[in-house]
């Protein structure tokens, strides 16, 4: 468990704005009548992002009230789950994911970037444009370490491009989100070990290939039945049916 | 190894399009109708043949599960479907490729799930952090309503309805009834068992909740027939998973492979072997950091078979294939401590063993791994443990109390040799504790 209290400095009020509340109304209706319960986190999550990515009190009365639950069960939601940011936090808000598997491939190094750059964990920046907590794995082990900036997960990090990735999103230079070393997803680095034999993406059922293909194209002048190719064969058997029993 | 042929996630790499061509292309959504059309009890019968067992850690046979679904549905008690995509084990990062890269596998998957439980409402639980994998997940659910493939009037025949939910960042919520209660917008707390979700779910009603693999798995399970899945593995271990390797590895990364392939084998095909050769192994923890690892040697790293029984015989166990690979630079004591240190910060705090234990374990852990404690403490830790284990409304007591029983089990004399050296230091003599005792947490 973490201790996690509301911040002392409070701001007076919070209201929605017309489209965030009228997303709100779409959220609530995903779950059944009378258990508008269930989007107290997508509403929280929303008004944490309207807020500058934190949660403040009138936010969460106002949530609240927009769904009818007593302010002590939303505010146990609010301090339970940790994606909420119960005091300001940088523009930039670096979640440092510091579990085993990030700490196998080189996490400490990233922690002591935002150490130095920013300070002891938790701390928010001078003039406020990076904060940075260490949060726990962020489920993208296969591409440790990494670190989620805002929304975004920004992976294969070292220290050097750590350091120069922060240095682009504070100067608002354009970054480049996920992989740093230029993969696409979680693939092995220097070449694919699997997903290599070519046939597996052509498909063998009745309807493969491309919707249109060349031959397909209808003659000049012609109704549209009247193609280049020839005229295609009947199905042996009803498609529909089912193949195995 | 397995062949390309024999492979379900076919754009587990993102390598190709995404989107509802795309999965087309590969094989999806190819006449779903004829599937649902065989009925709830075929289905529910070729899910047990096929005998895949559940892909989220436990290993429950997905079959079974279903087959505890009242089977019929009472009006005033609707059934639900819940996607367990809270995906929070140190290592695993498994269902986030299939959410982002092959979505459609998992809609479909759960229309035909939906399909055999009797199900009209499905919800998938991502976890909070995954953003750009909930919306692409979600624009596959949009996709999906707009070509009439899901929706109250779709053109399977099956009404059905799949909403995206999101959780906050709490790895509870990964069990079960955490998941549930927090679903229904409460703490995520787990429930006691009985009464299981298959009777009192989600609001009250018949739940099942499974993970993404296991769901995604399914629509090529219908297809291609249990018979093809159940010949895949080992018995009683069939199918097809991803592994997630991570570590110390030349090429960290995830593939799917067959259930039984020997860890050393798929290290050294997929993931570049590991650092500094095979003999440079100090350990692994083949699933997830809640399983205790496997130390190196003939009996033990060298001779493991990845799947549910080959783990278990070593004394772990295969929870979600995440295979953390620890090479000899490694601090061993100083690895289990931050795990540790996870379940500490991650506990919900509703069961005073866990809640407590947690810290104090890790509190020990952290003077061992320096050396300042007394080697009676590795019993009396070893003792905690077994406290906590079972002594807890979930499994997370479990998870995390097995990790320090495997440290202690097959690295006791680092610990004693580490606290000797630090004894041997007279500048440190006799400083066993903190100079002011922590509270717990």
């Amino acid at each position: 468990m973490s201790v996690r209290r509301l911040a002392e400095e409070q701001p007076t009020s919070f209201e929605f704005t017309p489209e965030n509340r009228a997303w709100a109304d779409q959220q609530i209706a995903k779950y059944p009548p009378g258990r508008q319960n269930s989007a107290v986190i997508s509403l929280l999550w929303r008004a944490q992002k309207q807020n500058d990515y934190w949660l403040s009190k009138p936010a969460i009365e106002k949530v609240a009230e927009i769904l009818g639950m007593p302010y002590i069960r939303v505010l146990e939601v609010a301090t339970f789950y940790t994606m909420f940011n119960l005091a300001p936090v940088g523009r930039q808000h670096v979640q440092l994911c510091g579990t085993t598997p990030c700490m196998l491939r080189g996490a400490e190094d990233l922690k002591r970037v935002c150490e130095r750059r920013i300070g002891p964990v938790g701390s928010v920046a001078k003039d406020g444009a990076l904060s940075w907590v260490e949060v726990e794995c962020l489920g993208a082990c296969c591409n440790a370490p990494m670190v989620q900036i805002n929304d975004d997960y920004y992976e294969d990090l070292t220290a050097e491009s750590f350091e120069k990735l922060l240095d682009d999103l504070v100067a608002g230079r354009p970054v480049k989100k996920g992989s740093q070393i230029g993969r696409v997803s979680s693939e092995p680095v220097g070449g694919l070990t699997s997903l290599i034999d070519p046939s597996i993406y052509k498909r063998t059922s009745p309807t493969s290939g491309a919707g249109l293909e060349d031959s397909a194209a209808k003659k000049p002048g012609e109704p549209a039945n009247v193609q280049e190719s020839p005229a295609p064969s009947p199905p042996i058997a009803d498609s529909t049916a089912p193949r195995r029993q | 190894m397995l062949a390309d042929k024999d492979r379900i996630f076919l754009n587990l790499y993102g390598l190709q399009d995404w989107g509802l061509d795309g999965a087309r292309a590969r094989g999806g959504w190819d006449n779903t109708k004829a599937i649902l059309d065989k009925g709830r009890d075929w289905l529910v019968a070729e899910m047990k043949a096929s005998g895949q067992r559940g892909r989220g850690g436990a290993g429950f046979p997905t079959g079974l599960k279903w087959s505890f679904m009242p089977k019929n549905v009472d009006p005033q008690r609707p059934h639900y479907l819940v996607v367990n995509a809270d995906e929070s084990e140190p290592g695993t990062c498994k269902d986030r490729e299939i959410m982002r890269n092959d979505p459609h596998l998992l809609v479909e998957g759960c229309l035909i799930a939906a399909c055999a439980m009797g199900v009209h409402a499905c919800y998938v639980y991502v976890r909070g952090e995954f953003i750009l994998e909930r919306e692409r997940l979600q624009a596959a659910v949009d996709q999906a309503y707009e070509a009439k493939l899901i929706g109250k009037d779709n053109i399977h025949g099956w009404p059905f309805d799949l909403y995206v939910h999101h959780g906050a960042g709490a790895y509870i919520c990964g069990e079960e009834t955490a998941l549930l209660e927090s679903l229904e917008g409460k703490k995520g707390m787990p429930r006691l068992k009985p009464p299981f979700p298959a009777n009192m779910g989600l609001y009250g009603c018949p739940t099942t909740v499974n993970n993404v693999e296991t769901i995604a798995q399914v629509p090529d399970i219908m297809r291609r027939g249990a018979a093809w899945f159940a010949g895949i593995g080992r018995p009683n271990n069939s199918g097809t998973k991803l592994f997630c390797i991570s570590g110390h590895v030349e090429r960290p990364c995830n593939v799917e492979e067959a259930m039984g392939v020997p860890l050393r084998e798929l290290l050294e095909k997929h993931a570049g072997g590991v650092r500094g050769g095979w003999d440079n192994l100090l350990a692994v923890i083949p699933g997830g950091s809640s399983m205790p690892l496997i130390p190196a040697g003939a009996d033990q790293a060298d001779t493991l078979l990845m799947d549910f029984d080959g783990c278990r015989e070593k004394k772990s166990a295969l929870g979600t294939a995440a295979v953390i690979v620890m090479d000899k630079s490694t601090d061993i004591i100083k690895a289990m401590t931050r795990i540790s240190y996870f379940y500490k910060h991650e506990s919900c705090g509703q069961c005073t063993p866990c809640r407590e234990g947690m810290g104090w374990m890790w509190r020990v852990l952290t003077r061992m791994s320096e050396g300042r404690a007394k080697k009676s403490e590795i019993d009396m830790l070893m003792e905690v443990t077994t406290q906590i284990e079972g002594h807890t409304i979930c499994a997370f007591g479990d998870g995390a109390a097995w990790p320090v029983q495997g440290l202690l089990r097959h690295f006791r004399p680092e610990i004693e040799r580490r606290i000797d050296q630090y004894s041997a230091n007279p500048d440190t003599l006799g400083v066993y504790d903190p100079p002011t005792p922590m509270a717990a947490e």
